[in-house]
């Protein structure tokens, strides 16, 4: 079968491979699912379409209060080198296309590999959040502008709006104003059925409470730890400065809203309205930009869950598959870890994955005993409380949610398999 | 190269090793590592392909492979996508679409 779609692999056609554990994505979750598998002595393949591992780790960069920064680029590559030198193979530069049962998992190279346990670690992507005139070249996703930057080291634009205000944003804009970009400015989206709340000052502040520990400014950490409450946080709504906050070079706007994007072939300025503190706008006024980064919000990615039970909690950042707590979804041996569970850091996704592997090396017969997984499940829950960036304000009750509903599918299976018996 | 970030605060430095391609028909040097993306986009090419409808520009969207905006041709092999696929050494890259409009993207 001649190769399409990809120019990079060379020896496609239908081989076949044989391992223990497949892994479905080189991000953070997959990498450390895989390291610690094969650590334990299983023999593990990981796949993932992007040319080279750690997923949306790559282009992370932030500075965390008391451990330093934070470079993406570099712990990936140390995990990838640590899979590596544990046997993993890691076959970058491939899709996978179907997953079959026990376990099958076809790619578009025409390869396939097979194996007892399966891990989905497939990770986030980005919402697309419509704006008029986003089809110019130089708009693109907050979170291509971050890997353009830090991994790239590239600079998207030399002057750069960002609509919607989230943690990844702020985050996304000091990055780019320390690579020497001019962020003009952070602006809402303006009203449309696409932004739903997005739109909405009061929700916008609420996101922020989600990073009041890696807020570089006095206002916003104060103003984050507010903005949990809902009465105080229309009272900083009142007082929040109609020409913005100053932030890292770049000025937040939450009664501001970037409602055009225009230019001839390519973007060279924005329309942004005054805003009440409903988001209804008013007066409008042109800015020459030649970037525009777009930040809809993270999901997590479900392509190849489909076969999983899937539930949606909006909390979480929309839809899930059901697992256990020992990551496993209602298909025996087929695993999940990572943002696929839901949108939270890469520490925690590492966690997750770690949790998954040590799960599968102990089925395996790699490890004797539960202490192990009992320490790879208490180190999830420390990642957790010890987070520096929370994406999703209700992320706990998000949680919540999912365990009692995997609690309940366990108690209405148990009470099937009695009725069985009875009859 | 216009929009490289060669000097970073918190960042190492950059590498040093050039690899040389052709856009559609005009040459063009990125460094080892870049995707096809990354390596045009330091040249100042924003625009990678035509919309088949009426040929207007498009550029990189999602930059993860999951939207198609910048597919182009590569080496002959269609509907690649140019923010995941590295670019290399000799690559021969052409734009897709018909009823192109006029190109505005050198500098
Ligand atoms: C744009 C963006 C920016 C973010 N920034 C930050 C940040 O600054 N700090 C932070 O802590 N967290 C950030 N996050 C959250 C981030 O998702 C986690 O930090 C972490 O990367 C999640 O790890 P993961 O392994 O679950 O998934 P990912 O890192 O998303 O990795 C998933 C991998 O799976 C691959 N994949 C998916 N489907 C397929 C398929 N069908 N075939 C082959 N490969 C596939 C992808 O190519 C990708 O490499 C960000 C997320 C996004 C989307
Ligand atoms: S920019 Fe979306 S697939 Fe490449």
């Amino acid at each position: 079968m001649e190769t399409f779609l990809n120019p990079r692999v060379k020896t496609a056609g239908s081989v076949m491979m044989i391992s223990d554990v497949v892994v479905i994505g080189a991000g953070p979750a997959g990498l450390s699912a895989a390291v610690t598998a094969a650590e334990a002595g299983a023999d593990v393949v990981v796949i993932d379409e992007n040319p080279r591992a750690g997923g949306k780790l790559l282009g992370q960069l932030h500075e965390e209060p008391g451990t330093g920064w934070w470079i993406g680029a570099e712990i990936s590559k140390k995990l990838a080198e640590r899979a590596v030198n544990a046997g993993v193979r890691i076959l970058t530069n491939r899709q996978v296309w179907n997953i079959s049962q026990k376990w099958e998992v076809a790619l578009d190279t025409g390869e396939c590999v097979k194996a007892d346990y399966a891990v989905v670690a497939t990770g986030a992507a980005e919402r697309p959040l419509p704006v008029p005139g986003w089809s110019l070249p130089g708009v693109m996703a907050i979170g291509a502008a971050q890997t353009l930057t830090n991994y790239y080291r590239v600079r998207p634009g030399d002057r750069i709006a960002i609509v919607g205000v989230d943690p990844l944003s702020l985050t996304v804009a000091h990055e780019l104003s320390m690579a020497g970009a001019d962020v003009v400015g952070i602006y809402l989206p303006g009203k449309s059925i696409f932004a739903g709340t997005q739109a909405d000052p009061d929700t916008n502040l609420e996101y922020l409470a989600g990073m009041s520990d890696l807020a570089p400014n006095a206002f916003l950490r104060w103003g984050g730890k507010l903005a949990a409450n809902k009465t105080l946080r229309k009272l900083a709504l009142t007082f929040f400065p109609k020409s913005g906050l100053p932030l890292m070079g770049t000025r937040l706007n939450l009664r501001k809203s970037l409602v055009s994007i225009g230019g001839n072939e390519r973007v060279e300025h924005v329309e942004v309205a005054t805003i009440d503190s409903q988001g209804n706008p008013g007066k409008t006024r042109t800015v020459k930009v030649d970037c525009v980064c777009i930040s809809g919000g993270l999901y997590p990615v479900q392509e190849l869950t489909r076969d999983c039970g899937l539930v949606r909690i909006d909390q979480l950042g929309g839809t899930i598959p059901l697992y256990s707590p020992e990551m496993e979804t209602t298909q025996d041996n087929l695993f999940v870890a990572g943002n696929v569970t839901g949108i939270e850091g890469a520490k925690i996704a590492m966690a997750q994955g770690n949790l998954a592997g040590t799960v599968i090396a102990s089925r395996l017969g790699l490890l004797e005993g539960k202490e192990a997984i009992d320490r790879a499940a208490a180190a999830v829950r420390f990642a957790r409380k010890s987070s520096a960036i929370t994406f999703m304000p209700d992320i706990e009750e998000g949680r919540r949610i999912a365990d009692d509903l995997w609690l309940e599918r366990v108690r209405e299976n148990s009470l099937a398999q009695k009725d069985e018996s009875y009859a | 190269m216009l929009k490289r970030i060669s000097d970073h605060p918190v960042l190492g430095p950059l590498s040093q090793e050039e690899i040389e391609f052709e856009f559609d028909g005009k040459s063009y040097q990125g460094i080892k590592g870049d995707s096809i993306a990354s390596a045009l986009l330091a040249n100042g090419v924003r625009t990678l392909r035509f919309s088949n409808r009426d040929g207007e520009p498009r550029g990189i969207y999602c930059g993860i492979g999951h939207c198609f905006e910048c597919r182009m041709t590569v080496n002959g092999v269609q509907s690649v996508r140019a923010c995941i696929t590295q670019a290399c050494d000799g690559d021969v890259l052409e734009s897709q679409g018909e009823n192109r409009g006029e190109r505005h993207d050198d500098f």
